[in-house]
């Protein structure tokens, strides 16, 4: 009896110690975890093929939605199991954050080899959110550390039919020319905008286009350095333009609350005249309608003082893990993925802008459009510093609050103004 | 009579107390490394500065728990001591300048939570109580409705958050409504009702207690109805007879019979329900604002959002302290009702 309890015991404990083991180290078995739904299928396919030609098994593992896979990634970080290839889906100092914990390789031997060969093949927006340069400010060694598998920017998008309908000629141009529009929409019973503004990000994203076009990056990035308040009128002028979307009733309904997957379906069932979206939108919205007739237009600008800046740069990005075994066939991996003919095949299939600047032929047109603005995007990853999170938090919050009328502007800077001190005086407590 | 080997009796002792362990030990194993081990982690990295990611995790002491409990007045000097602090907190409150919390959104994210648990505890529970009475009397279809009623539980919380953000959903399109709820109150006469149910921060709270309620109520029928079948059917035949009316019956046997049921929906429902967070999630992701902020959807903020995992890890602790309180509280109230 006790011999066969005590066989039980060890087999038990064979079973969880076999359990809590990592995979089998194959040697010609490359895992890649990724997010994006969309271009799954496509990479599973573009998978095969390069096993076809290398022998290379490369198994692509979906993990979705971002905010999940980004949990994943950072679990996983803390575990020491990622994978060979892995994205990063945050900011720049979470990034550089990877990289110092020793869990991203350097890839800029690589880019280098052959006269910069691989370098030269992308987008010069497309390589600079990964790329660190010398002496910067996140204490990383100079290098570029992902790979873009494609390029996005977000821009704003109008229905012709619904424009039309309300004798709105051309696309506005101006703010003023946007309110216009949207009065007139307004007059025949449309609803002028839409976006996911549940979506902290995106809120931020639309409001710091303004923030460019009103005070400039410097006076941006003094703000974040704290020398320069939210109480600034310039950035009270831009918690008003809330206030102002909200009291036209330009907004659509409950967009506090809308997360962006509704706010694009609202837009491709010509519920909204307007929508603020990122180019992704161009697959997603011939998803959900392929009839819909759409075009596609910078957010418009509300001072002549400074250019409007859009967010864009990198879409996914992939990183090679250092501590992988297997890390040259990693990055030789990434090297067939991004070139010239699998670019082709992936902004194909998932009508997305690529990376590879080669690839560029026979894009929708809407995407064409998108890809045009790419040289007045700008990302928060190229930036020399960043807004502290509780900082951006409580700010997109704010804005939320105006929408909903529960706060003015002046109160909004004075509240996010008082979080700014707090956290500075906190990160100065705390270094002590 | 034989004589006893007194070494051999206490190999077998030590051999029988030795196989008892062994049977617990893959239990205690698993109950160590899964529960023990991360409590214990949880609290040694809540007095810790770390970002979840990096290698530095920096010894801070009890500093992030003061930033949960403390308060902080405005102008406060960032050199103060914790005694100076606390004098200059006196000062503040005679000056009356003692107003701010040092992170006020956790704490009215708890009073969020303490309001969906109260909606929980009165509409859910009496909803599912009276179902329960109401499916335990010989009806017809009564079994039809016992399992209708268990099906929203077993429903996904994501599911369920979205199809009821389509209800609840404000939006207008060629002049109707295609929120189910603004659509049918239009469509009887009371367009003044019509509402932005989610983006109203008059609203938003109470929609997702209810909503939650309607989740939930289903666990609490199906505990009340076992309960009430428990109950000796004489009990109600001799009160017929003594002539009691169905109020009286109701106050005087099926609710002192129903007590211990009733104690362990109400720990149930509160440990359940000050814990929501799927259905906020997918409904309102906390918003709009701040207003459906609860206490694990700021621990999931201050965790993924803003990468402050020790501040996260020291508001869950303080989250599971007030949670263990009620716990006991509650625990204490049920022996004292037995008593009595």
């Amino acid at each position: 009896m006790s011999k066969r309890l005590a066989c039980l015991i060890v087999l038990c404990f064979a079973l969880l110690y076999s359990g809590c083991a990592g995979t089998p180290e194959d040697p010609n078995t490359l895992t890649v975890w990724h997010w994006m739904t969309d271009r799954h299928d496509v990479l599973v396919q573009l998978a095969e093929q390069y096993k076809a030609q290398t022998g290379i098994t490369v198994d692509f593992q979906l993990f979705a939605p971002s905010d999940i896979y980004s949990q994943k990634v950072i679990a996983a970080a803390q575990a020491h199991i990622l994978p060979d290839i892995f994205g990063i889906l945050d900011k720049k100092s979470v990034f550089a954050d990877f990289i110092k914990g020793g869990f991203v390789a350097n890839l800029k031997p690589y880019f280098e080899e052959n006269g910069r060969e691989w370098e030269n093949s992308f987008f010069e927006k497309a390589l600079e959110g990964n790329r660190f340069s010398a002496n910067n400010a996140y204490g990383v060694a100079e290098g570029i550390y992902a790979a873009p598998l494609d390029v996005m920017n977000i821009q704003m998008v109008y229905n012709k039919k619904l424009l039309e309908k309300a004798g709105v000629v051309s696309p506005p141009k101006t703010f003023d020319e946007f309110l216009r529009a949207a009065e007139a929409l307004n007059k025949i019973g449309i609803t002028p905008f839409v976006s996911g503004w549940a979506e902290l990000w995106l809120l931020d994203c639309f409001a710091s286009n303004y923030a460019f076009n009103i005070m400039g990056i410097d006076k941006i990035m003094a703000t974040y350095r704290g020398e320069v308040l939210y109480t600034d009128p310039d950035w009270v002028k831009v918690f008003e333009i809330f206030s102002v979307m909200a009291q036209k009733n330009i907004l659509a309904s409950g967009i506090v609350t809308k997360s962006n997957k509704f706010a694009e379906q609202d837009f491709a069932l010509e519920r909204a005249a307007f929508a603020f979206n990122g180019s992704w939108c161009v697959n997603v919205y011939h998803g959900m309608n392929p009839d819909l007739d759409y075009g596609v237009m910078l957010p418009p600008k509300i001072s002549d003082g400074h250019p409007l800046m859009i967010w864009g740069g990198a879409g996914g990005s992939l990183v090679v893990n250092e501590t992988s075994p297997r890390k040259e066939k990693a990055v030789a991996f990434l090297k067939w993925l991004t070139a010239q003919d699998q670019q082709a095949v992936l902004s194909e299939a998932t009508r997305n802008l690529p990376s590879n600047r080669n690839a560029l032929a026979d894009l929708p047109k809407e995407l064409a459009d998108f890809g045009q603005a790419m040289d007045v995007v700008t990302h928060q990853t190229v930036w020399p510093i960043e807004e502290d999170a509780v900082v951006k938090e409580k700010f997109t919050k704010g804005l939320q609050s105006i929408i909903i009328g529960e706060r003015t502007p002046q109160e909004v800077a004075r509240e996010v103004q008082e979080i700014k001190k707090r956290q500075m005086e906190r990160a100065i407590r705390r270094a002590q | 009579m034989p004589k006893i080997n007194l070494k051999h009796r206490s190999w077998y002792e030590v051999k029988d107390r030795l196989s008892s362990f062994l049977f617990i030990l893959p239990a205690a194993t698993i109950f160590a490394v899964f529960y023990v081990y991360p409590f214990f982690e949880t609290f040694n990295l809540s007095l810790r500065d770390w970002n979840g990611i990096g290698p530095a995790k920096l010894f801070v002491g009890f500093r992030n728990f003061s930033d949960i409990l403390s308060l902080m007045a405005s102008q406060q000097p960032a050199d103060l001591t914790w005694w100076q602090s606390v004098i200059y907190w006196l000062k503040s409150l005679a000056a009356g300048t003692l107003s701010l919390n040092y992170d006020e959104v956790w704490w009215r994210s708890v009073w969020h939570a303490s309001y969906i648990t109260l909606v929980a505890l009165t509409f859910q529970n009496a909803l599912a109580f009276m179902l329960a009475m109401a499916c335990d009397r010989e009806i017809r279809g009564k079994h039809f409705y016992r399992a209708v009623f268990f099906i929203p539980p077993v429903l996904s919380e994501v599911v369920v958050g979205l199809i009821w953000k389509w209800i609840l959903e404000g939006g207008v399109q060629n002049g109707q409504h295609y929120g189910l709820l603004n659509h049918c109150l239009d469509a009887i006469g009371l367009h003044h009702l019509v509402n932005d149910w989610l983006s109203d921060p008059k609203t938003a709270l109470t929609c997702i207690a209810v909503v939650h309620s309607w989740k939930g109520f289903g666990w609490g029928f199906l505990m009340f109805l076992a309960g009430l079948q428990t109950i000796d059917r004489e009990l109600y035949e001799a009160a017929k007879v003594d002539g009691a009316g169905a109020w009286r019956t109701f106050w005087n046997i099926t609710v002192p019979m129903m007590l211990p049921v009733i104690i362990v929906v109400v720990i149930l429902t509160i440990l359940g329900s000050m814990q929501a967070f799927v259905l906020i999630l997918s409904m309102t992701d906390g918003g709009p604002g701040y207003h459906t902020e609860v206490p694990v959807t700021r621990i999931l903020a201050a965790m993924m959002r803003t990468k402050e995992f020790g501040y996260a890890c020291a508001m869950g602790v303080t989250f599971g302290a007030i949670l263990i309180a009620l716990s006991a509280a509650l625990k204490k109230m049920e022996n004292r009702i037995k008593r009595i």
